[in-house]
C-alpha cells in the first residue's frame, strides 16, 4: 500500500513538472500561435541554471553557489528568459514552419553546449548533488516526496492562476488577435512583433521553471535528459489535452505521462528480458501513435479552446 | 588538409542533397515542413539491408563484388527495391495521415503529425533491426590517392557519380516530361495548375515517389560509405532543412547546391570550431539564410 502511495506521489510530481512546461508551451502555441520546436532547450537552460546556483561547489566547474531553492527557481526563469530574448529577436520574424525549424535547431545547439562545455555544465557527466529542499524538512523518502509534491503543487497553482489571469486580460486578448490575424491586430495599433516576443519570453521562462523543479527533485542534471524527444513529448501532451486551454495542458501532461509510465511498467513485466533494451523504443512508438491518432480523430484535444464571443457582438 | 575537408564535404553534401530534394519539394508543393522526411533515409537504408540478404541468398552472380567497390549487383538491385519500398511507405503515410490532415485542419497540424510519424518510424527501426550499427559489407577497400594528398574510397567515387546521374535524370524529368512540367506548375500555383487541367493529386503522388526514392538512395549511400544506425536520418534533419531552405524550396538545383554548401561548411568548420560543435553548423546556416534571404538562393521573393 505504502509502495503504491509513494509511486503515485512520484508520478504526480513528474507529471506536474511536465505540466509546467506544457503551460509555457500553451502560452506560445495555444494562445499566440508561435511554433516553438525547441522546448527541450529552454527547459535545459532552467535546469542547468538551477544546478549551478543551488548545487555544491566543485573543482574545475563553474558555479556551486549553494543558494536557496527559491533563488534557484527565479534564476532559472531569468536565464531562460534571457535566452528567449536572444532567440526571439533572431527568429520571431519567421512564420510557422521556419520558426519550427529554427527553434528545433536552437534546442539541438543548446544540448550540444550542455554536452561539451564542461566548465559550465560538467559535460557528459552532468552535475550531481543538487539539493532537494524537502530533505531539510522531512525524514524518509515518502515524507520528502510528499513535501516536494506540495511545493510543485504550489508552483503549478501559482503558474496556472497567473496564466489564467493573463490570458483573460487585455494583453491576453491581444495574443489571440495576433494569432488569428496579425495584420488586423497591427491595423488596430498593436505591435504583433512585440506581443510575439513577450509571449515567447514568458513561455520560455515557464519552461525554465519546469527544468529547475525537475533537477531539484531528481538531484542531478544530465545532457541526456534534454534530447529532442522531450520536445515531442511535451508537444504531445499539449495536443492531447487541448491547446489554448490551460486545464487541457495540465490534463494532457497527466494522461501522456501516465501512458508513458504505465507502458514502461507493462513492457518491463511482459516483454522478454532479451529485448528489454528496446522497451524505450516501444514507448516512443506509442507516443507517436497517440499524437497522430489524436490529430486525426480529435485535433482540438480532449478539452480544447473555449469559444468566446465578445459581449459587444451579442445581439 | 583543406583539400581533404573539401572532398569529404562534397561527399557528405551529395547525400544531404539527395535527401533535401524531396524535403524541398514537399515544403513547396505540399506546403508543410516534414520533420519525418529524414526518417525515409533511414527506412531506405534499412530496407535495402533486407533486399541485400534476399539477393545474396541466390549466391553466385549477386555475391560477387564489382571492380574496386565493396558491393556487387546485389546491392544495386537492393537499392532499386529500397526506392520502391520507401516510396510505398511514403505513399501510405500520405494516404492515411498527411492527406487526411491537410483536408481537415491547417498546415501546422501536418507538421505536428510529422513529429509523431518521425518518432514512430525511427523507433520501429530500433524494434526491427536493433540499435547497434550494421554494415552492408565487410569488404576492405583501398583508398585512392588523388593529387593534393586527398584520399577517397572507391565507394565514395561511386556515391558522387550516382548522385550526379540522379540529378541529371531528375533535371531531364522536370524539364522534358509533361509530368515534370506539371509538377513545376503545381509548385508555382496549385490552383492555376488545376485550372489548366493538371491532375494535382497525381502530381502529389509523384512528389512523394521522387522524394522517397531520393531519400532511399541517399540512405543506402550513407549506409555504404558510413554505417547503418537508427539515428542515421534523425541526425540529418537539420542538414536537410538547411539545404532545402538555402536553395529555396521547390528548386532542384537549389537543393543540390544547398546540400553541397551544407556538406562543405560542416566539414570546413572543424578547422575553426571544435569538432563536437559540428552538428550546430547547419543550424547557423539556417539562421543566417532566414535572416538575410528568407526565400533562399534560388527561391523567388513572394509578394
Amino acid at each position: 500500500m505504502i509502495g503504491l502511495v509513494s509511486y503515485i506521489v512520484f508520478f504526480l510530481i513528474l507529471s506536474l513538472i511536465f505540466g509546467v512546461a506544457v503551460l509555457g508551451l500553451n502560452l506560445q502555441w495555444g494562445f499566440t500561435g508561435l511554433f516553438n520546436a525547441g522546448v527541450a532547450g529552454f527547459t535545459a537552460i532552467g535546469a542547468y541554471t538551477m544546478a549551478i546556483l543551488t548545487g555544491p561547489a566543485r573543482d574545475a566547474v563553474f558555479g556551486g553557489f549553494e543558494l536557496p531553492f527559491v533563488v534557484g527557481l527565479i534564476g532559472a526563469m531569468i536565464a531562460s528568459g534571457i535566452g528567449a530574448v536572444i532567440v526571439g529577436l533572431a527568429t520571431l520574424k519567421l512564420r510557422h514552419e521556419y520558426l519550427a525549424v529554427a527553434t528545433f535547431g536552437i534546442a539541438v545547439t543548446i544540448q550540444l553546449v550542455c554536452l561539451n562545455w564542461e566548465y559550465l555544465t560538467g559535460g557528459t557527466l552532468g552535475l550531481i548533488g543538487i539539493p532537494n529542499p524537502s530533505k531539510a524538512w522531512a525524514d524518509g523518502p515518502l515524507a520528502q516526496n510528499a513535501l516536494y509534491l506540495l511545493v510543485v503543487v504550489v508552483v503549478v497553482g501559482l503558474t496556472f492562476a497567473a496564466l489564467e489571469r493573463i490570458v483573460k486580460s487585455p494583453w491576453g486578448r491581444m495574443l489571440k488577435a495576433v494569432r488569428e490575424d496579425d495584420v488586423a491586430a497591427a491595423s488596430l495599433g498593436k505591435s504583433p512583433e512585440r506581443v510575439r516576443l513577450e509571449a515567447f519570453v514568458l513561455g520560455c521562462m515557464i519552461m525554465g521553471l519546469s527544468g529547475a523543479l525537475y533537477v531539484s527533485f531528481i538531484g542531478y542534471v544530465s545532457p541526456w535528459d534534454f534530447l529532442p524527444i522531450l520536445t515531442f513529448q511535451i508537444w504531445t501532451m499539449l495536443i492531447v489535452g487541448g491547446s489554448a486551454n490551460n486545464r487541457g495542458a495540465l490534463l494532457g501532461a497527466l494522461i501522456v505521462w501516465g501512458v508513458w509510465t504505465m507502458s514502461g511498467f507493462v513492457i518491463s513485466r511482459v516483454v522478454p528480458s532479451e529485448i528489454q533494451a528496446q522497451g524505450g523504443a516501444m514507448q516512443a512508438v506509442l507516443i507517436g501513435l497517440i499524437l497522430v491518432a489524436m490529430l486525426l480523430i480529435r485535433p482540438r484535444g480532449l478539452i480544447g479552446e473555449e469559444l468566446h464571443v465578445s459581449r459587444h457582438a451579442r445581439s | 588538409m583543406i583539400l581533404q575537408h573539401i572532398a569529404d564535404g562534397i561527399l557528405s553534401g551529395a547525400i544531404v542533397a539527395l535527401g533535401a530534394i524531396g524535403l524541398s519539394f514537399t515544403m513547396k508543393m505540399l506546403r508543410f515542413a516534414n520533420f519525418s522526411h529524414s526518417e525515409l533515409l533511414t527506412w531506405g537504408a534499412y530496407s535495402a539491408l533486407v533486399f541485400v540478404a534476399f539477393f545474396s541468398s541466390f549466391g553466385g552472380f549477386f555475391d560477387q563484388t564489382i571492380g574496386p567497390f565493396s558491393f556487387g549487383p546485389g546491392l544495386l538491385l537492393a537499392m532499386l527495391c529500397a526506392c520502391v519500398a520507401t516510396a510505398i511507405v511514403a505513399l501510405l503515410l500520405h494516404r492515411f495521415v498527411f492527406a487526411r490532415l491537410s483536408r481537415a485542419a491547417g498546415h501546422m497540424t501536418m507538421v505536428f503529425a510529422s513529429f509523431g510519424v518521425a518518432l514512430i518510424l525511427r523507433h520501429l527501426v530500433v524494434l526491427i533491426w536493433g540499435s547497434d550499427p550494421i554494415y552492408y559489407s565487410r569488404e576492405l577497400q583501398f583508398a585512392i590517392l588523388l593529387p593534393g594528398n586527398v584520399r577517397v574510397l572507391p565507394d565514395q567515387v561511386f556515391l558522387l557519380g550516382l548522385t550526379v546521374v540522379v540529378v541529371i535524370a531528375l533535371h531531364l524529368f522536370m524539364t522534358r516530361s509533361r509530368t515534370g512540367i506539371a509538377m513545376r506548375g503545381v509548385a508555382e500555383s496549385p490552383d492555376l495548375a488545376r485550372a489548366s487541367g493538371v491532375n494535382v493529386d497525381r502530381i502529389i503522388t509523384w512528389v512523394w515517389v521522387i522524394g522517397a526514392s531520393g531519400a532511399a538512395v541517399g540512405g543506402v549511400l550513407y549506409g555504404m560509405t558510413v554505417q547503418l544506425r537508427p539515428e542515421l536520418g534523425f541526425s540529418l534533419i537539420l542538414p536537410l532543412f538547411a539545404a532545402a531552405i538555402l536553395g529555396g524550396t521547390g528548386s532542384l538545383y537549389g537543393a543540390v547546391l544547398g546540400g553541397l554548401i551544407v556538406g562543405l561548411s560542416e566539414n570546413l568548420s572543424v578547422m575553426i570550431i571544435p569538432t563536437t560543435y559540428k552538428p550546430a553548423v547547419p543550424f547557423l546556416l539556417i539562421l543566417a539564410i532566414l535572416y538575410f534571404r528568407p526565400e533562399g538562393i534560388f527561391g523567388e521573393r513572394s509578394t
